[in-house]
């Protein structure tokens, strides 16, 4: 890992991009990190896009701006791709998550000229399957958490369990389904990860 | 943390340092869960909506005796909570941009009953536009209500700022109100890293609220804002503003008792790398954090730069600002208002800061932008082009403008 | 600080009034003699006065005190002769008359 990684997520009003950017911030924070992990708020409304951002580092985090050179981009619902610049200011050997049923060369001429990688993760198919219900955004942190790997697969298991586990302390029937959406969608962005065989995660 | 001191760590440390991650909501929250206080009238309103919400679940939860009072506006909020205070309850609200607005006979009338109410503004632009992001035209507004105002860069400081407020409201010397400020969604909304306090220590640290004179007090009446004629109104006046003269040393001597307790230090205004520093950026806020990342970068390449960044803007520490730009010598200084006073040349911080340079005869060149107004982001790039025309007006290149917008397409 | 009001005068220095100019008293306007301000009189005729106790509560001053069912003297410590007894007896007990 940098010593600063930098993430933009993009989602629509009531995805649960936020949530997700949180969530990240909360696990990443449960591992030792310095974490920020805060929406950009436009006229709020279910179903407008919407913009999150994490920032996860090994030292103080001072900046309060926004993201506009992000090291990964994360792209809840994949319509955005046809109003939203998600690649703006990608920085070079970064990559670009999306949330699809497509292959990633499906959607490369949907990117604008994007050169870099590009993952893809039908979280809306593995939401449903698990969880019953479109709720793409915790396929999508786990993708996120596989592919920039700020924190070991094991660490980030161990601490959305626990996470879950308060969150959920009124409804725990729904943690098991919780934690196989984000297995399901870990493995499949590790095997994407083989496939494409960039060595994209610099360890720690 | 950002604020340790050498003299603060040779102390031991009366509370145990808790990690955590949370909002600047959250954090205020959980400093009132600490603080337990008597009465929270309060109204929601955006960015400040999260405060009294998580506040009424602490109470549904059995955590803490505060008593809740749903009101109907911003206005019935900070009546009652004069009332309350008046009666002898530690009270405090929350609010942003508008209800603010809304509060406005009603805070000149807590500071010159001088209650010690304790009000957490998060900061919003005020309509219009209407539109519902951060910058301090709320609480710059409310700049001569007779309120002492404190403004935090992240969530750790707008916890470590509300804890100090119940000490400085309260103290004999001062019984002012407090606004304790943070920016609207940038860390309102912000989930950071935090260090908590024990719920032990914050509360011996606040203590128990014992007012000298209250309503709420058989066989010691008191009657509280009677009406004044012309003979006395002037003279209450000039009391209430010693005690926000007094307030300045109440503030520090808090300061430090919190160091001993957190290893936490503040003062009036944090220098950050300012004593060599040739450029040096004034501001307020969330900003502040961001122009020291810029800074450190600058210093990289050898350019001097600093931040002085204000806390304490009431009471206004002038001649202290005056004399760390004095002591630093810098040659440029930018001034950065988060606010407009339509006054045509700038903004509330560029006019005081360079009346406090004057009247103590800091000659350096100044130059007033403003920035960020309604959410408008302020980023390091903005920091790395003030820092090149404080250089250019240095070097005698450029006239120095009188008031500059930052981000503003033009 | 506790002080005592009394002493407090239009040439009390800024540093010498109470904090927010509380007062540490109750019920203080009793003290106070508005009756010195009144030009006009009520006089209460006791044979034209029917007890009906129409003026009590229409007094602005609350200078006419109920005891047992029936009108007392009038407060003229605080009455300032408005003339609101006078104009609501139905009996002209109540006449006004120049000091």
């Amino acid at each position: 890992m940098r010593d600063t990684v930098e993430i933009r997520w993009h989602g629509r009003g009531g995805q649960g991009a936020k949530t997700a950017a949180l969530l990240l911030a909360d696990v990443a924070f449960q591992t030792g990190r310095h974490v920020q992990g805060f929406p950009e708020y436009g006229p709020e409304r279910m179903g407008a896009p919407i913009t999150a951002y994490n920032r996860i580092s090994r030292g103080d985090i001072r900046i309060h701006s926004n993201i506009y050179q992000p090291d990964y981009v994360a792209v809840v619902d994949e319509t955005l791709l046809r109003s939203v610049k998600v690649t703006d200011g990608l920085k070079q050997g970064g990559a670009v998550i999306i949330n699809t049923p497509k292959s990633p060369e499906e959607v490369r001429p949907l990117l604008n000229g994007y050169t870099g990688a590009v993952y893809t993760v039908d979280a809306r198919a593995i939401s449903e399957r698990t969880l019953g219900r479109n709720f793409p955004n915790t396929p999508m942190l786990a993708a996120v958490t596989a592919v920039t790997g700020v924190m070991d697969k094991e660490s980030f298991f161990r601490e959305i369990r626990a996470s879950f586990t308060h969150k959920f302390a009124r409804k725990p029937e729904v943690i098991e389904g919780n934690m196989r959406a984000l297995e399901e969608a870990y493995a499949a962005v590790e095997q994407a990860i083989r496939k494409q065989d960039t060595p994209l995660r610099k360890t720690a | 943390m950002n604020h340790t001191d050498k003299n603060c760590k040779t102390i031991q440390m009366t509370s145990r340092e808790i990690r955590d991650r949370m909002s600047g909501n959250e954090a205020v929250a959980y400093a009132i869960r600490q603080i337990d206080p008597d009465v929270m009238p309060a109204f929601p309103i955006t960015p400040s909506t999260e405060i009294p919400q998580m506040v009424s679940t602490y109470i549904a939860n059995g955590e803490i005796g505060t008593e809740f009072i749903p009101v109907e506006s911003e206005h019935s909020a900070m009546s009652a909570a004069i009332g309350a205070e008046a009666a002898g309850a530690r009270t405090i609200t929350a609010t942003s941009s508008a209800g603010l607005a809304l509060m406005w006979e009603e805070l000149l009338l807590a500071a010159s009953n001088r209650l010690p109410v304790v009000l957490a503004l998060v900061n919003r632009t005020l309509s219009g536009p209407i539109n519902i992001n951060c910058d301090h035209s709320d609480g710059m507004g409310a700049r001569d209500t007779g309120w002492i105002q404190i403004y935090a860069e992240n969530n750790q400081e707008a916890y470590d700022n509300y804890i100090q407020a119940f000490p400085i409201a309260e103290d004999p010397r001062v019984h002012l109100p407090v606004m304790i400020c943070q920016d609207g969604f940038i860390t309102s909304h912000a989930v950071e890293n935090i260090s908590l306090l024990e719920d032990d220590a914050v509360k011996r640290f606040v203590g128990q609220y014992e007012p000298e004179e209250f309503l709420l007090n058989p066989g010691r009446p008191v009657s509280v804002g009677p009406y004044a004629v012309s003979d006395y109104s002037m003279e209450a006046k000039k009391g209430q503003e010693d005690a926000m003269e007094r307030a300045g040393s109440v503030i520090l001597e808090t300061a430090e008792r919190f160091c001993r307790m957190s290893g936490r230090k503040y003062g009036f205004f944090e220098e950050y790398r300012m004593e060599d520093a040739e450029y040096v950026l004034l501001l307020m806020g969330s900003a502040a954090g961001t122009a020291k990342a810029a800074v450190d970068q600058l210093r990289q390449q050898g350019i001097r730069a600093g931040v002085l960044k204000l806390r304490v803007f009431r009471p206004f520490p002038a001649a202290e600002l005056a004399e760390a730009i004095r002591r630093c010598g810098c040659r440029a200084l930018a001034i950065l208002d988060r606010c407009e006073s339509y006054n045509g040349v700038g903004g509330p911080l560029g006019s005081e800061v360079t009346q406090a340079l004057y009247r103590a005869k800091v000659y350096t060149e100044t130059v007033n932008y403003i920035y960020g107004l309604a959410g408008r982001d302020f980023t390091v790039e903005h920091v790395f082009g003030i820092v090149d025309e404080l250089r250019d007006v240095a070097d005698g290149k450029v006239l120095p403008p009188d008031h500059k917008y930052i981000g503003l397409r033009s | 600080m506790r002080t005592d009001i009394r002493n407090i005068t239009p040439s009390t220095p800024y540093t010498g009034l109470t904090e927010g100019l509380q007062l540490y008293a109750a019920g203080t306007s009793r003290q106070f003699m508005s009756g010195e301000w009144r030009t006009s009189t009520p006089v209460l005729d006791m044979e034209k006065c029917r007890q009906c106790l129409l003026c009590a509560p229409v007094c602005p001053d609350s200078c006419i005190p109920v005891a047992d069912g029936k009108r007392q003297a009038f407060d003229y410590d605080h009455c300032k002769g408005c003339g609101i007894c006078a104009a609501v007896c139905p009996f002209g007990a109540i006449a006004m008359t120049e000091d």
